[in-house]
């Protein structure tokens, strides 16, 4: 065709098959591909996969019970027969560890998801309420903020004797007053937003509009801190447990290896290096994928 | 006369996880001194970006400058070294932002940060800064300037802040101002304040400004010429009227129709223009308006049109000025 | 400002009473706690408790008692060591713990700011991934695994350190850098981020656009806004040092507060624990209000309200 002869209109059929727009990715599918383009988030999810397999099937492979003592074994070497070497008792360790990774990640997820709904409930509801209810709650959670939980937990446990629902019971009594501010604070800000009124002027009760629209666009804070709160109480459960006040004997999480472990680690480090190996290596990988998932749902890292 | 400013061939890109945005794709202009230079055109068609690009505020990630030369004093300053750009920023050319509620840090006083730049590109003593700033507060029509000075943005108003940035960036006589929006985030009784202040400055200080908006009723009051950008290019370059009274570029027809008037008849409907600004990413190898232009020929899929010269300041990017096409009625 | 300061002092006072009320509370109420009277006790130590906490008198004269000696200072006597009393205990241990902590916070603040401008300002690039990585690292690894590693390396191999104990300069190195760990990772992130926010916030455009160079945007402009956000931090940095205390003393046999109060608790000794937790908690809770006087003085905003 000769350039002379392109000087003629299009015709609206033409125009129509020349249109291309740039299809829009939407807010999860981008945040799941940035979140896979995060290295290190990525290794963190499959470390904690491969750690909850561990947990869930490991000790049903071992030979041995974790309070199963051999006596004429104790302090055992590192052999093919104990992988990680036998404690004081002659307990296989490897097994413990094991059982250890079920009740610390039982102890993480369970204390983290109790203060998820207490916080994004009491978050919520004073949010949504405003005024003088979220005032009063809004202070409630300034005193328990400005008292050191800590202090508090090892005083119940203290009082409550150690044991596993006791630990439950401390760690939930006080953390999920950042849960509670985060959600209010998303809460606050998108009850402003059209949506809301759209849905109030369908006629949705408050409760419903609370449960079915609030919360959910309020996810992704709310994903990133329930990820963040899980090493959290870990740790806490660990350090509880190192100053003799986790769980009891004979049942050990990993921070009662760990304690253990430290006292005779000068002669046995094995008995330390495991469990502390599995503490640290559970935590980096929730503290990665945690923030990753912060950069990826983060709306303003969108483009 | 000689221009202060001499663009040529400008291309800025930004990059992304998508792509190569490509915001600035080759323009040229010229400013000469005490001119007021528009550059008109909707989000995203890359005038921003040639404001910034004019200061070197490009900051690589993500942002470069790829080509071009911007000659200001016959130096291309866009091979100075950066310790000599940075005499020229805010000494020879300065910028007033567009969002003045955070455009001023808020934990220094107004005060100082006048003085700082004073001191920065004049060798004042503070006794002499300060004089000189409450001065400058004083030019832009703020009451109570000793108060002003020793106080905080927070506890000014919007227009009060849009005024301080006006001060600061005058305040070293600059021989260019670029005002990205200085309208948009204030409302409308100060915006008319503003355009004042602005239009005695450059004839007080014969200073040339370069003022960057979408919205033509603020070019039309201030700006003797006028450039039209859309993605990326320059589509429209003339003097104000010119623009006003002969446009003709399908785009520029479609930005004059879509400012409502007053004195329409009440049945019209408020006209747009259809469809969506371009991918920069993989922009169109043809005039980027194709897509949304009602007289669009196969040859502006084809090909990007040249400039074609329609008066002594005024040519246009479009198809339409060859001889060979048909002629365009307006009213369509 | 005023009022702000007010309403600060308001709230302390008002936990302060909360947590005085919550320990009596949990004390007396919960069954099978301290004092109940079936405890068998050594006659002198049981003399002491009687004498002192008049166990025979209705419970809110008990209360009132117990706030009144509070609010004198007076913490009671062990449960468990019939000479010493409770503020014995902590004038021994808290000057230590104290010392200590001072340290640690200094090389965390001292560290931990410059490393998170690093990498802001580098960000992405291998000090800022070097700084990350790092961080996450002390943050993620409990401290008592870390002061074990670090006994094992540098006092047991490679005899850098001394082991345990305290007098000696070389005696605080380990346990400082240890209970440092945390908080220093903690505010490298805090530091990153609050930098990376306001460096890409549009004052710093016009900074820049005036002019001036890199070192003095970065120094005048963008430190004392992003540094804001860290100040704030300070309080729960000092509750970490405090907790972490507990473990590093225990482990490196440091004489301090945090080491009575974990022997206290695996002694059972019930008024030392309840005395040792309202002094930590009194501590923290007047260091949390400083933090905000200090904070509301840094922040133009806060002072001077809005005015004009």
């Amino acid at each position: 065709m000769k350039e002379d002869e392109l000087f003629t209109p299009v015709t609206s059929e033409e125009l129509e098959i020349k249109e291309y727009i740039r299809p829009g990715v939407g807010y999860w599918a981008d945040a799941w591909r940035r979140l896979k383009k995060n290295k290190l988030a990525v290794v963190g999810l499959v470390m904690i996969i491969l750690i909850l397999a561990l947990a869930i099937f490991g000790p049903i492979f071992s030979p041995y019970e974790y309070d199963q003592t051999e006596l004429t074994n104790v302090y055992g070497k590192i052999t093919l027969k104990h992988p990680f070497g036998t404690d004081e008792l002659g307990r296989d360790v490897l097994t413990r560890v094991l059982y250890g990774a079920r009740i610390s990640l039982a102890v993480g997820f369970v204390a983290s998801f109790i203060n998820l709904i207490i916080g994004v409930f009491y978050g919520g509801i004073s949010g949504f309420a405003g005024g003088r209810l979220d005032e009063i709650m809004m202070r409630i959670v300034d005193v328990i903020y400005g008292v050191p939980i800590l202090l508090i937990v090892i005083l119940l446990m203290v009082v409550l004797q150690p044991g596993l629902k006791n630990v439950f019971i401390a760690l939930g009594i006080g953390y999920w007053v950042g849960m509670a501010r985060i959600v209010r604070g998303q809460v606050l800000s998108l009850k402003e937003q059209e949506f809301t009124l759209a849905a109030r002027a369908l006629g949705a009760s408050r409760w419903r509009t609370l449960v079915r629209h609030l919360i959910p666009n309020s996810i992704g804070p709310i994903v990133v801190t329930a990820t963040l709160l899980i090493p959290n109480a870990i740790f806490f459960e660990s350090f509880l447990s190192f100053i003799g006040l986790g769980v009891s004997a004979p049942m050990a999480s990993w921070g009662v290896l760990a304690s253990d472990g430290s006292r005779a680690f000068q002669s046995h480090p094995n008995l330390l290096f495991f469990p502390a190996i599995f503490i640290s290596v559970t935590m980096l990988s929730f503290n990665f994928l945690g923030d990753g998932l912060r950069d990826a749902l983060d709306p303003r890292l969108r483009k | 006369m000689e221009p202060v400013i001499d663009v040529k061939n400008l291309r800025t890109e930004f990059k992304t996880y998508a792509g190569v945005v490509k915001a600035v794709r080759g323009i040229d202009f010229k400013i000469y001194p005490g001119e007021a230079l528009g550059i008109v055109g909707e989000s995203g068609c890359g005038k921003s970006v040639t404001g910034l690009s004019i200061m070197r505020l490009i900051t690589w990630p993500p942002g470069k400058i790829v080509d071009g030369e911007i000659i200001l004093d016959g130096k291309d300053i866009l091979k100075l070294p950066e310790s000599e750009m940075r005499k020229i920023r805010g000494g020879e050319i300065s910028m007033i932002f567009q969002d003045p509620m955070t455009s001023l840090n808020p934990t220094l006083t107004i005060g100082f940060q006048l003085i700082e730049m004073l001191k920065l590109h004049r060798d004042y003593t503070d006794e002499q800064a300060k004089n000189r700033a409450i001065e400058l507060l004083d030019l832009v029509r703020i009451k109570s300037p000793k108060e002003v000075f020793n106080q905080y943005p927070h506890q000014l108003s919007g227009g009060m802040r849009q005024r301080v940035m006006i001060a600061m960036a005058i305040s070293c006589e600059p021989k260019i101002i670029i005002a990205d929006e200085p309208t948009t985030s204030v409302d409308v009784t100060i915006q008319a304040q503003i355009l004042n202040i602005l239009n005695d400055l450059r004839s007080r200080l014969n200073s040339s400004v370069i003022l960057i908006t979408h919205n033509l009723a603020v070019v039309a009051g201030l700006c003797n010429r006028i450039v039209v950008m859309y993605a990326g290019l320059i589509v429209e370059e003339g003097l104000d009227k010119d623009i006003f009274d002969n446009p003709r570029h399908p785009y520029t027809w479609g930005l004059l129709k879509a400012v409502p008037r007053v004195d329409e008849e009440e049945r019209e409907r408020l006209s747009t223009i259809k469809g969506l600004p371009p991918d920069l990413i993989a922009p169109p190898k043809g005039c980027p308006f194709a897509q949304r232009c009602s007289y669009a020929m196969k040859i502006c899929f084809e090909k990007l049109p040249p400039y074609f010269d329609i008066d002594r300041e005024h040519r246009v990017l479009c198809w339409l000025l060859d001889k060979r096409a048909p002629k365009a009625d307006r009213s369509k | 400002m005023k009022k702000f300061v007010l309403r600060r002092v308001i709230a302390m006072v008002i936990t302060l009473w909360v947590i005085a009320s919550l320990t009596f509370l949990l004390a007396k109420v919960i069954p099978g706690g301290p004092f109940t009277k079936e405890k068998a006790l050594p006659p002198a130590v049981l003399r002491n408790i009687e004498a002192k906490y008049h166990l025979n008198d209705p419970l809110w004269k008990q209360y009132y008692d117990y706030i009144k000696n509070l609010l004198r200072g007076d913490l009671g006597p062990s449960f468990r060591y019939d000479a010493l009393t409770v503020n014995d205990i902590i004038k021994k241990g808290f000057p230590v713990s104290a010392f200590l902590g001072t340290i640690a916070l200094l090389i965390s603040i001292g560290l931990g700011i410059p490393a998170g401008i690093i990498s802001a300002y580098k960000q992405n690039f291998w000090q800022d991934n070097f700084v990350m990585f790092f961080s996450i690292l002390g943050i993620s690894i409990p401290n008592f695994i870390l002061a074990t590693l670090f006994m094992y390396f540098f006092s047991l191999k490679l005899h850098i350190f001394p082991t345990a104990g305290w007098g000696q300069v070389g005696n605080i190195v380990l346990p400082a850098v240890t209970l440092a760990a945390y908080p220093t990772a903690y505010i490298a992130r805090l530091t990153r981020s609050s930098m990376l926010d306001v460096l890409n916030q549009d004052y710093i455009k016009t900074a820049r656009s005036k002019g001036l160079s890199e070192y003095k945007v970065l120094v005048i402009h963008a430190l004392k806004n992003a540094l804001i956000p860290v100040v704030t931090y300070l309080g729960p940095l000092i509750a970490a040092v405090f907790t972490g205390s507990f473990v590093v003393e225990r482990i490196f046999f440091i004489p301090g507060l945090g080491r009575y109060y974990v022997t206290s608790i695996y002694d059972r000794d019930y008024t030392v624990i309840l005395g040792t937790t309202i002094f930590y908690a009194a501590f923290l809770i007047i260091a949390n209000f400083v933090v905000d006087i200090v904070y509301a003085i840094i922040d133009p905003r806060i002072t001077y309200g809005s005015g004009g």
